[in-house]
């Protein structure tokens, strides 16, 4: 790997970390902001480290969801690092032991997609450490900063925050939207969810709406992602 | 509202997931059908929480400020704009309409 290359993976690692601090900071606002304290917060970036579940566990919360309705959302977003394993774990030469505990809690969209984009096997792993630590550092700097603004603010529907949440969400589905069939489950799923709302306890009409689609996914022919 | 219990499972099982993909083989996840599935679903949970943040509140469902806020990231995010301005200009289009 030439030193220019080096540079440039370190580069890109850095720029995906102040992304990731950024989206940090709405999330820390927005978790405390949905009645989680700052420490809950704060564990739930340092332990959980998956910005889309935790999003889902305290937005469900926040909406007077109940405790298994907000976890299995967080859940059901989490199950999609599964698929990032058998990849990582070929590009870092099959990690064992604490080593491999250690890859597993920071294998994520970024740190994944950042080592798959790489050609050569050295560059893919320093390509993946390098985006670990600048996420995982930004990402829980990002949560302290946000949780604790939060914490100081009188009312955080007057900031609009109450809008913050579901556009996070809309910013997250965006880059999926690509092709006939997402939007089609995406839009059957908003609309199953909101036709539920007014008859299951809050949270269930989400987990609801996501298991029509894994139906809609066994029933569908299998074609090309 | 119970918030440990929600944390430590998620977290749990988030972390469990992460450390099963590492552990498998690949062709236990290469199957048409899984993959589907696992592109399928997250589409699907971040509509519908979309969705129920936008107009639901507890079990009812109200159109508000929050609809103009989601509406104006929405512009946004046609425009390419990075999350925080997504996120920034939807809280920003909410809190100016509740000032009006």
């Amino acid at each position: 790997m030439s030193p220019e290359r080096r540079r440039e993976i370190l580069r890109n690692a850095a720029g995906i970390g102040v992304a990731v601090g950024a989206y940090a900071l709405s999330f820390g606002a927005l978790s405390v902001a949905a009645g989680l304290s700052p420490l809950q917060t704060m564990v739930l970036s340092l332990v959980m480290f998956t910005g889309g579940s935790q999003f889902a566990l305290v937005l469900v919360l926040g909406q007077g969801g109940s405790w298994p309705a907000a976890a299995g959302s967080a859940i059901m977003l989490g199950s999609r690092n599964l698929f990032y394993g058998p990849r990582v774990a070929e590009l870092l030469d099959r990690p064992r032991g604490w080593r491999r505990l250690l890859t597993a809690q920071v294998t994520i969209d970024e740190t994944t997609a950042m080592a798959l984009g790489q050609e050569e096997r050295a560059a893919a792993r320093l390509a993946f450490w390098a985006t670990a630590v600048s996420a995982y550092s930004l990402w829980n700097l990002g949560t302290l900063v946000g949780a604790l603004g939060a914490a100081l603010l009188p009312d955080p529907k007057a900031l609009g925050l109450d809008a913050a949440a579901p556009a996070a969400f809309l910013a997250l589905l965006a880059p999926r939207l690509r092709g006939r069939e997402p939007w089609l489950v995406a839009l059957a799923a908003a609309a199953v969810a909101l036709a539920l709302v007014p008859v299951v306890p809050a949270g269930v009409p989400v987990i609801v709406a996501a298991l029509a689609a894994v139906a809609a996914g066994l029933r569908g022919k299998p074609v090309d992602p | 509202m119970i918030i440990w219990p929600a944390i430590i499972v998620g977290t749990v099982t988030c972390y469990l997931f992460k450390l099963a993909g590492l552990s498998i083989p690949e062709r236990l996840l290469d199957n048409p059908r899984i993959r589907r599935i696992a592109a399928l679903l997250p589409v699907a949970l971040l509509a519908a929480l979309t969705a129920i943040q936008t107009v639901a509140t507890g079990s009812r469902l109200v159109i508000d400020a929050r609809l103009a806020g989601v509406a104006a990231g929405a512009v946004a995010l046609l425009l390419r704009a990075p999350f925080l301005v997504v996120v920034a200009v939807a809280a920003g289009t909410a809190a100016l309409i509740r000032l009006l």
